[in-house]
């Protein structure tokens, strides 16, 4: 066996290992609370009164307008003169958080205002509160229509997790890392850990790729089909 | 019996209901003519508060409410009321994600939270009633305008309302497409439903019609009963009017 697949072969396991416990559970975290943040940014800048969407704007101008692993090093070096320690994962988390839910919430803004304002009449026209129209009537056609541009928000994610590797949390890019420290050898172990980050967003388009297909078993909006 | 009294309604200073007064007898069919622009919508939506009237009084059976300009109106009441009604709209707007069943068992189940089995049960009885039986599990997408309307019928009725609110139910659909929508309302009309529809379509108005209300710049000109306001019509804007709808229609 040549000296470079022996070398992989060896590095395998931990390097999936801190794909499971780190790059995984981070990606999957905080998507999942990002995807609540941006929820309920996007209600408050569609629904709440005038202060309210300031601040919920003003959060979404800094998150978008900074770089992440700036955010995230404001967050973990950054915190502690102010008397809050964090450890590196919590950290992370709280970041990458923050940042899907100012990117989700202006992607679930559009998708909100981009169903026909005749859907919330109808569901009114039935009896529907508006709690029961947003999430019986509104939120199943947005929500389709957010498939898309979340799926690739999601998918970017899985790769920017790699940037909290800068602030020591040990997942799959930091783990290559430790593995060249000892071996030398950064060209395998970089095109190693590459091809697992491929694998798994190779395996989330797909099945980006199906739930789109399933979604779109009732055909477009009426508009379109009369 | 469906009792509107001094409805004012204004967008900006667009003052498009002028103190709107009107009774819509029960187990009648009431027919809303009038140029486009006239406000027949925006009169239909104040029965149902989709929009809400700056001042006057809406009333269904014992339901009551009076709007008056900075008056607050609670929430409970407007949904109270709207209840009482079901809405059959222009462009149909059925719900694009739920097949042509859970279209009409949709608010049994949401709303009125009926057991999924005997909810299914009375939209099927609906869909019979309007036809559609075959197409209960199809997406509203694959349905023709006219079978789309038909489904849209069957889902305001679904709750039971007092009074079936019609905005041009057959003026988005192809004439012959229209007919199987007409044939639908003219049922319902002989079973004694309560309506109130506003339309251009005079075959419609004429067959179903039992009285008819005469809106212009959102004024009542002329209310009474079909065979009157189109025959003998008193007023000289309702007698252009209808002249002109006589004129469509021979077309
Ligand atoms: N939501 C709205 N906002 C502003 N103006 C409206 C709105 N709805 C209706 N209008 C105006 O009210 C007037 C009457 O409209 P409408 O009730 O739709 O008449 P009709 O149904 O008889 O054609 C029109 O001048 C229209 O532009
Ligand atoms: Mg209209």
């Amino acid at each position: 066996m040549p000296q470079w697949l022996s070398l992989m072969i060896e590095s395998l396991p931990s390097l999936l290992w801190a794909c499971m416990v780190f790059t995984v559970p981070l990606t999957l975290l905080s998507f999942a609370l990002g995807l609540g943040v941006g929820f309920v940014v996007a209600l408050t800048r569609l629904f709440a009164p005038g202060p309210l969407v300031m601040l919920v704007r003003f959060y979404v101008w800094i998150i978008r307008g900074t770089p992440l692993l700036v955010q995230l090093f404001l967050i973990f070096y950054g915190l502690p003169s102010v008397g809050i320690v964090l450890d590196a994962f919590p950290a992370a988390l709280i970041g990458f958080t923050l940042n899907v839910g100012a990117y989700t919430s202006e992607i679930i803004r559009a998708v909100l205002v981009s169903v026909p304002k005749g859907q919330w009449e109808a569901a009114y026209s039935i009896g529907m509160t508006w709690r029961q129209a947003m999430y019986r009537t509104i939120l199943p056609q947005a929500g389709r229509i957010a498939v898309p541009p979340l799926s690739n928000t999601f998918i970017s994610l899985v790769k920017d997790t790699s940037l909290a590797a800068a602030i020591t949390v040990p997942e799959l890019f930091r783990a290559g890392q430790r593995i060249v420290a000892t071996s030398y050898e950064p060209l395998i172990l970089y095109v190693e850990v590459a091809l697992i980050y491929l694998v798994v967003s190779s395996v989330l388009s797909s099945l980006q790729a199906r739930l789109e297909k399933r979604l779109s078993r009732y055909g477009g909006y009426i508009e379109a089909a009369s | 019996m469906i009792t509107l009294e001094h409805i004012h309604k204004s967008f900006q200073d667009n003052h498009v209901l002028k103190g709107v007064s009107l009774v819509v007898p029960e187990g009648g069919v009431t027919a809303l003519i009038g140029a486009s622009g006239s406000g027949k919508s925006t009169l239909l939506r104040c029965v149902n508060l989709l929009e809400v009237p700056q001042s006057g009084r809406v009333r269904i059976d014992d339901a009551v409410i009076d709007f008056s300009p900075g008056g607050k109106v609670p929430r409970n009441a407007i949904l109270a009321l709207r209840r009482k009604t079901g809405m059959v709209f222009q462009n149909f707007q059925l719900f694009p994600h739920l097949t042509a069943l859970e279209n009409v068992m949709e608010s049994l189940v949401t709303v009125l939270k009926w057991p999924q089995e005997k909810a299914r049960a009375r939209a099927m009885e609906l869909l019979e009633k309007v036809g559609m039986v075959a197409k209960a599990d199809a997406w509203p997408a694959n349905l023709s305008g006219g079978q789309q309307q038909r489904v849209a019928i069957a889902r305001a009725l679904a709750p039971t309302p007092k009074v079936l609110l019609c905005d041009e139910p057959t003026s988005a659909l192809d004439p012959q497409l229209a007919v199987e929508v007409v044939e639908v309302l003219a049922q319902l009309a002989r079973e004694g439903t309560t309506m109130l529809m506003a339309t251009h379509d005079l075959r419609l108005a004429a067959t179903i019609a039992s009285n008819v209300v005469f809106l212009d710049s959102g004024d009542i000109v002329e209310a009474g009963p079909a065979r009157q306001v189109f025959g003998a019509p008193a007023d000289e804007r309702t007698k252009r009017f209808v002249s002109t709808l006589t004129a469509q229609t021979t077309l």
